[in-house]
Formats: structure tokens, C-alpha cells, sequence
């Protein structure tokens, strides 16, 4: 007697229990906390609203908490969570010359008005594991010294004042800017869709694909113009009251890439741009994005596309991580169904192949 | 001047008046000929009729240009309750609307006049409500397509004497072209692209 | 913190109206894949989102949900579908295939004939037939517009040079309406005659890939072949061991080490349907043992 395999829910609901249970860990250590977490992961809580395309930084924890430390399974968190938000509008384009800046550094220049400011970063620490660090501990206060109030002009703007770099495009009123979050996205992606599309992509995707264009497979040879990171305000046009209202400020990071020049006829030969924005400190994010936004402009400058950094519709479709998990994951659910069809079919063509090598005329050539 | 006071209201029930009428008009587009009601009550506005005005809550947003026939746009009300309850964008040029909204069958332009979607997205192609006299009474169409178990039986009074052959000429164009709902009352028929019409013999 | 609030049905209004307008206008052109703003849902992309939106957009509060799984409503992910909808919209429930007027599936079609009250949604990975062909959307949107087939054709008849057969036994590619080539989704291709002339409405979502199609009731679908060599189903040559059905599309259960096997209705209300009515298989107890097990 066969009795078929039931109880699914009561299985998952004791997989929901169990799973609570072990995000707990050992119940003798104290709980982490959001405020931790935001305060103390802060790389990680940034990374999180970065990919999960929302600026907030304690729901982050939340979600970086829930999911146990796992990244992606964070970002989907807050993806899930943004797409039930009702949408008021969107703000003005922040801009990131009036940035109060926290750390600015630029590779091409040594020195330049406002100088350059070394900031909070791993770059030149000596990575050697901290005993210190394995207990509680209370580090130095840092130094202090007084804010530059003169505003810092990007590095992209100097060498535009002279014509070096090709100029940012000009805003188009009659040319919204995409959103792929309301409209399926659809080929040929132009360079707003693109950026959108960057921001929100796994950061290791990025890395690769951007390390990728530095190896030779696309090569657009980049200097990194500038990263800086700081504190942006953000302003909505309130049509009633019919001006700007700030609703707050924002820590970015950004990176402009300068890179190759070109020319034509017509033109006078210019450095090209590759630009990265992400949300909180995110430099690794923004410099492989800066790279892939200058290598999918292959199209646009005319270059020929030969290395996948450069293919659009490859880079564009498989950047999401959230929609890579789930396909890949997905293999997890049950396919048996399809297999018993495929199953099917493999029998009888193995059936054939035997009954036909195992026909008299077949075991005759055979012996020829 | 209309104040937002004396303008007919939308649905008491945004979501669930929104999902029955939708049902409504997604059986009548799977079921080309059949004749759905709409049960949903909101205001209407002159000179639209009950259905037209769930649908256009239903379906219209600031997504979705409309465009307005000359009897549709003959006072300002009907646009400004679209804009008011939808956000849809009352727009002047017929080629680029999602949707159309027709009063007058007589008036309706011709069909190429909207849009037909392109070969690669035959998707983006207008859909025209028109309001029409009956969808129970009046001269009988034979329907054949998809949705339709053989032939569909229409009775309808459209006040549009070349509607056969500007659906002829809509069905070569496949995959583009124009998909039709009309609207008596509270009825609903839809006749997509792929619908079939001939009059009915005797 | 702003404390989440979730609309009936969990989508909010806009995103709802906005797959209610591709729905429409995938019935209007049968086959053909709608473009459309997919959101992240809180299940994950691959798990059933696709058919997730589109049954929240279709879904009222007197309809009757039935989802299934590989044919059964009892894996994991048809009762966590399930257990969604029954949590944001209070629609009843249901196994069975009769009763329902909205069924979501993954992977099959049900046994039961299905009727003109019913919305069958399917769940999609990739809905794109061609995709395995040319993997550039630009390349097969044309070949979509142009109606040209030709690689699809192409690719069968190499299967018929390599293997003697066609060598697509899930997801077996249809012409829909004599226009467009579609993806059935990977339901084995034993159900493939069920979608032809079908009285009841079939709307297919796929959330990653971010496309919606349709097949209208009574619509003309064909799998593809050859004169030479005919579409065939193809069904395990057993019968159930609990219902006794020799025509129902049968999954193969490993039962010991030694490689014995034996064989189960995948649509596990059709097969519970018959045992109700009294039909047995080989290895099937009584029937009011086997509910109560």
C-alpha cells in the first residue's frame, strides 16, 4: 500500500520556526541591535540600501538582521518592501558639487582647490587581523579640524572648463528620465536606463565586469577622476507650493571616471566619462559601476562591442541579484513533473539506439 | 466653474469597484460579443455613460494619454474628472492616447488617426470606447475569433455605417490595430483586434 | 518606522491597473508577450511571481482560488501561494479543479476539463520561445514581428536528425491563433492538447522576465511539427496505483533501493476524485484509510 506524501504546511510553518530559531543563534548572547547593526555594519547597511534602492537606513538593519547576515537576501527584503510604497514623485537631481564632503580623493590631479581629503577608509590600513577588537573596546576620538566652507568643484567640471572631457549631457525637459522600476525594460537601454539599471546591480557582478574591461576584455582606459563621499540635500518641487522643498540630506558617494579620449572630424579630441552613484560609502560599487557605464557606452562612441562588459542586453539582464537569486534558487523547487517527461523521451531514444545496434544487420557490420 | 465639490465622485470602493469592473471588461475582451454589465457605481459625468466612467477609473492613470472626442470635450467637465479622480493626461493629438473616448460614433475619426502599436510592440495601440445606442437591441453581427466557440450573435445599435469595413481593414493589419469596447449604459462589449464581424443574414 | 500596510490583494492600486491593462491587451493579441513593470514581490523572482501579479490582479472577493504545483496542491510553494492569497485577500480556497474560478499552476494543466468560468494562470520562467535560439531579446522581438520561425523549425528538425525525434519533452513550443510561436511554460508536453480550444481563459505571467501573454477561450493552438513526423504526447505506459487512471499524466515514485517504481496521478484532485468515486489501483487502500493517513 502507497499513501502519497502530504503535510506541506505544517513542514513549512516548523521551517519558519526553526529558522527563527537559528537566526537567534545561542540565546545566552544578547540580541543584536538595529541601532548596531546601522551603526556598526554601517559598510554592510549601506551596500543594502544601495542594491535595494531605498535610503533608509534603519529598515536595512531590519532587513539585514531578518535575513541573518546574508546581503542578498537583505536587498530583496527592501526591494519587497519599496515596490508596495506609494510614489509621490521624484526629487530634483541632487547635486553633488554642493556636496559637504567627508573624503575626496582624485587620481589624475595632485593637488586642485579644495584639496584632497583622505577620510575614513581601509585604503592604507595594514590588513592585520585587531586583537583589540575581539573584546569590547573604545577607540580614540578622531581629529578634528575646521570645515573648508569654499564648495569643491568636481574634477570632471575643471577639466571641462578647458574642453579636456567631453561635457555632461544637457537635461532634456522634453526627454523624461526612465524608471525600469515602472517600465519593462527594453532594448536598445539608453544611458538613464543603464545608470538606474547599474546602481541597483550586485556589487560582485560589477567588480568582475568592470575588472574584466581593466584585463583587456573591453579595455576603455580609466582614471579615477575623483571619488568623493559626503552629505547631499534633497529637494521636492511641491507644484501647490511651487518651489523646491528640502526634505533632507543624503550620504552619497560618487565616482567619475575619466577615460579615453576620442575624436572625430568634427570634434576636437576629449576625455569620455564613466560616472557611479551609490547610497552611504560605497566606493568599490561606484568604481566598478563608473567602469561599466563608460563600457556600455561602446554603442553611443562608436566603439566595436566585443567583450561583455560592453553588451548591453548581457550586462543589463543578468545585473540584478535579486532576480539572479530567485532564478538560480529556484531550482530548489520541484521539477519532477518535467524530468518524468524527460525521462520519457531518454528511454525510448536509449531503447532505440540498443535496438538498433542490436539489430542483426548492425551486429553484422559490426563484424565486418 | 465646477468646484471638486459638485464633481460626480469616483468609486465609494476604489478596490474592489476597480477589480469587479475590471473583470467585466477582461471577460468581455476573452468573450468578443458577449455582453458584460458593469456593476460598479461612481458619478458620472455628461456626457459619458456608467460604464465608460468605471472603466475610465478602472483603467486610466497618469500612465495612459487619453483623448477626447468633440461631443466628450464639448464642456470641461469629463476632462476635468478624469484628471481629478484619475490623473490621466487629457491630451490633444489622437495618435499617441491609450485610450479614446468616444460620444459620438458618428464623429469617430478614422482608425488611423489613433494608434496601432508597431510590428515589434503591437501592444501599444489605442483602445477606443465608444458609446454606442444598444448592446441588446438593433441590427445583428455575426462575431468569429478567438474567445468565440464558432459564432457569437450581436445585437447593437452603432451609429457608425462604415464600422464592417473599417474592421476589415483593422483585422489585415495584425498584429497592430485598434481594439474596440463599446458601452451601453451599464453594458459592455468588447471587439478586439482579432475579432471577425459580418452582418447577420435576414 | 514606517510599519508596512498591504493593499487587498497585496499589489497597490496603480500596479494593479497597470497589469490589467497588459492583460487586456494580451487577450487582444494572442501569443504575443506584453511588456510589463513587474514588481519584487515577496516571494522570490523564479518562485512564481509572474502568476503571482497576475492573480492579484484579477482576483475579487467571490472568487474561488485553487493552486497547484507539479499538478498537486499540496508541494510546498502551491500551499505558500496559496496561504498568501488566503492572508491579503480572504478568497476562498479550494482543491478542487471544478469549484475553482482562478487556478494558478506551475508546470501542469489540470486533468479535469476545464470550463468557461475559469481563469487558468500559469507561472513562467522564461516566456520567450526562442530564447534557447538567440538569446538577444532585440533579435527575437523581430523575428516575433516578422512572424519568422524559420530557427524554431530548424532546431526541431536537427532533434529529428540527431534523435529519430523531436527532443523537447516540457515547455514544447506552440503556434497560437496561426500567429505567434509561444512558450507554453514548462508544462510536459502531454498537456499541450488542453490548450487548443480551450473554454476557459489562459493568462500567463513571468515576473523576472517581466512579460504577460494570453491564450483567449476557443482559441486555435497547435504544437509545432512536421507532417513527417507528428506531435505525440507522451505518458508513462503504466497506470496509477491509487486510481486505477490510465489516461492522466503519472508521476514515477522510487519506492525502495533495489530500483522498484511505481506510478501516481501527478493531479492529485483528479486522483483523489476518483478514489472518492471508487476507482483503485494497484497499491491503494481503502479509501477512507487512505484519507485519514
Amino acid at each position: 500500500m502507497y499513501v502519497a506524501v502530504k503535510g506541506g504546511e505544517r513542514a513549512i510553518e516548523n521551517a519558519h520556526r526553526l529558522l527563527a530559531h537559528e537566526r537567534r543563534g545561542d540565546r545566552a548572547v544578547p540580541e543584536v541591535s538595529l541601532s548596531q547593526i546601522s551603526e556598526q555594519l554601517s559598510l554592510g547597511v549601506d551596500r543594502v540600501m544601495t542594491e535595494g534602492s531605498l535610503y533608509d537606513r534603519e529598515l536595512a538593519a531590519l532587513a539585514i538582521k531578518q535575513a541573518r547576515g546574508d546581503m542578498i537576501e537583505a536587498i530583496f527584503l527592501l526591494r519587497a518592501f519599496r515596490a508596495t510604497l506609494p510614489r509621490f514623485g521624484a526629487s530634483e537631481p541632487v547635486d553633488t558639487s554642493q556636496m559637504r564632503v567627508r573624503r575626496r580623493i582624485s587620481s589624475t590631479f595632485k593637488d586642485m582647490p579644495g584639496g584632497q581629503i583622505l577620510g575614513s577608509t581601509f585604503d592604507y590600513t595594514h590588513r592585520l587581523l585587531d586583537p583589540v577588537l575581539t573584546e569590547e573596546s573604545m577607540p580614540e576620538q578622531p581629529v578634528l579640524a575646521e570645515a573648508q566652507p569654499a564648495v569643491m568643484p568636481r574634477v570632471t567640471d575643471i577639466l571641462g572648463r578647458d574642453g579636456l572631457i567631453e561635457s555632461s549631457p544637457a537635461e532634456d525637459a522634453e526627454q523624461p528620465v526612465g524608471d525600469l522600476t515602472r517600465d519593462a525594460l527594453s532594448f536598445p537601454a539608453e544611458r538613464d536606463l543603464r545608470l538606474q539599471n547599474l546602481a541597483r546591480a550586485d556589487e560582485g557582478f560589477l567588480l568582475s565586469l568592470g575588472y574584466s574591461s581593466q584585463r583587456g576584455y573591453g579595455r576603455n582606459h580609466p582614471f579615477a577622476g575623483e571619488i568623493r563621499l559626503g552629505e547631499v540635500e534633497v529637494e521636492f518641487m511641491a507644484e501647490d507650493v511651487g518651489f523646491a522643498v528640502p526634505l533632507g540630506a543624503i550620504t552619497l558617494t560618487e565616482c567619475q571616471m575619466v577615460n579615453q579620449f576620442k575624436g572625430t572630424d568634427t570634434e576636437a579630441p576629449s576625455f569620455t566619462r564613466g560616472y557611479g552613484l551609490a547610497f552611504g560609502q560605497s566606493e568599490r560599487k561606484v568604481m566598478s559601476m563608473a567602469l561599466v557605464d563608460r563600457a556600455l557606452r561602446a554603442r553611443e562612441l562608436g566603439e566595436d562591442v566585443v567583450a561583455p562588459s560592453q553588451d548591453e542586453e548581457f550586462v543589463l539582464s543578468h545585473s540584478d541579484n535579486v532576480q539572479a537569486t530567485g532564478f538560480v534558487e529556484h531550482l530548489k523547487l520541484p521539477h519532477y513533473v518535467d524530468f518524468q517527461s524527460e525521462l520519457g523521451l531518454l528511454r525510448k531514444l536509449r531503447k532505440e539506439f540498443h535496438d538498433a545496434n542490436s539489430a542483426p544487420d548492425a551486429m553484422k557490420e559490426a563484424a565486418e | 466653474m465646477t468646484t471638486i465639490a459638485e464633481m460626480p465622485a469616483g468609486f465609494a470602493d476604489k478596490v474592489l469597484s476597480a477589480q469587479s469592473t475590471f473583470r467585466s471588461v477582461m471577460d468581455a475582451m476573452a468573450r468578443p460579443g458577449s455582453v458584460q454589465r458593469i456593476e460598479a457605481a461612481s458619478g458620472v459625468p455628461s456626457p459619458m455613460m456608467r460604464g465608460s466612467a468605471a472603466i475610465a477609473l478602472t483603467l486610466f492613470d497618469q500612465d495612459t494619454p487619453v483623448w477626447l472626442d468633440a461631443a466628450m470635450a464639448a464642456t470641461p467637465n469629463v476632462a476635468k474628472w478624469i484628471k481629478f479622480h484619475t490623473s490621466a493626461p487629457v491630451i490633444a493629438g489622437s495618435s499617441v492616447c491609450s485610450f479614446a473616448l468616444i460620444a459620438d460614433a458618428r464623429a469617430l475619426p478614422d482608425f488611423e488617426e489613433f494608434s496601432f502599436g508597431t510590428g515589434e510592440y503591437p501592444d501599444r495601440s489605442t483602445t477606443i470606447i465608444l458609446q454606442v445606442g444598444s448592446l441588446t437591441e438593433g441590427p445583428a453581427y455575426e462575431l468569429r475569433g478567438p474567445g468565440i466557440d464558432g459564432v457569437a450573435i450581436l445585437r447593437a445599435s452603432i451609429d457608425l455605417p462604415d464600422l464592417l469595413d473599417r474592421l476589415s481593414l483593422n483585422a489585415k493589419l495584425f498584429p497592430r490595430g485598434i481594439d474596440l469596447v463599446l458601452v451601453a449604459d451599464d453594458a459592455v462589449v468588447a471587439i478586439p483586434r482579432t475579432t471577425r464581424l459580418t452582418a447577420k443574414e435576414g | 518606522m514606517n510599519a508596512p500596510t498591504y493593499n487587498f490583494a497585496y499589489l497597490d492600486e496603480q500596479t494593479k491597473r497597470m497589469i490589467r491593462r497588459a492583460i487586456l491587451k494580451a487577450i487582444a493579441i494572442p501569443g504575443y508577450q506584453v511588456p510589463f513593470a513587474s514588481r519584487e514581490m515577496p516571494m522570490p523572482y523564479g518562485w512564481g511571481t509572474g502568476g503571482v501579479q497576475v492573480t492579484a490582479a484579477i482576483l475579487g472577493v467571490t472568487d474561488v482560488l485553487k493552486v497547484i504545483d507539479q499538478g498537486s496542491d499540496d508541494t510546498t510553494n502551491a500551499i505558500s501561494i496559496r496561504k498568501f492569497f488566503e492572508k491579503t485577500a480572504g478568497v476562498a480556497v479550494t482543491t478542487s479543479t471544478l469549484d475553482a474560478t482562478v487556478i494558478q499552476t506551475r508546470h501542469r494543466i489540470p486533468e479535469a476539463p476545464l470550463h468557461e468560468k475559469q481563469v487558468l494562470v500559469y507561472q513562467v520562467p522564461i516566456p520567450e520561445p526562442l530564447r534557447f535560439l538567440e538569446p538577444r531579446e532585440t533579435e527575437t522581438r523581430r523575428m516575433h514581428a516578422l512572424g519568422e520561425y524559420g530557427l524554431m523549425h530548424v532546431k526541431l528538425y536537427e532533434d529529428i536528425a540527431r534523435f529519430g525525434h523531436i527532443a523537447t519533452a516540457y515547455a514544447y513550443p506552440v503556434k497560437v491563433n496561426a500567429r505567434y510561436v509561444m512558450d507554453p511554460s514548462p508544462t510536459p508536453k502531454f498537456d499541450n492538447p488542453k490548450m487548443d480550444n480551450c473554454p476557459a481563459l489562459q493568462l500567463f505571467g513571468a515576473g523576472r522576465e517581466k512579460r504577460i501573454y494570453a491564450i483567449p477561450p476557443y482559441t486555435s493552438v497547435v504544437s509545432l511539427d512536421f507532417e513527417d513526423h507528428p506531435f505525440t504526447r507522451y505518458k508513462h505506459d503504466a497506470c496509477c496505483a491509487l486510481c486505477g487512471a490510465g489516461e492522466s499524466y503519472l508521476d514515477e515514485i522510487v519506492t525502495d533501493n533495489a530500483g522498484s517504481r511505481m506510478f501516481v496521478c501527478s493531479d492529485t484532485d483528479f486522483c483523489e476524485t476518483r478514489q472518492a468515486e471508487g476507482h483503485r489501483g494497484s497499491e491503494s487502500a481503502p479509501y477512507a484509510e487512505n484519507r485519514h493517513a
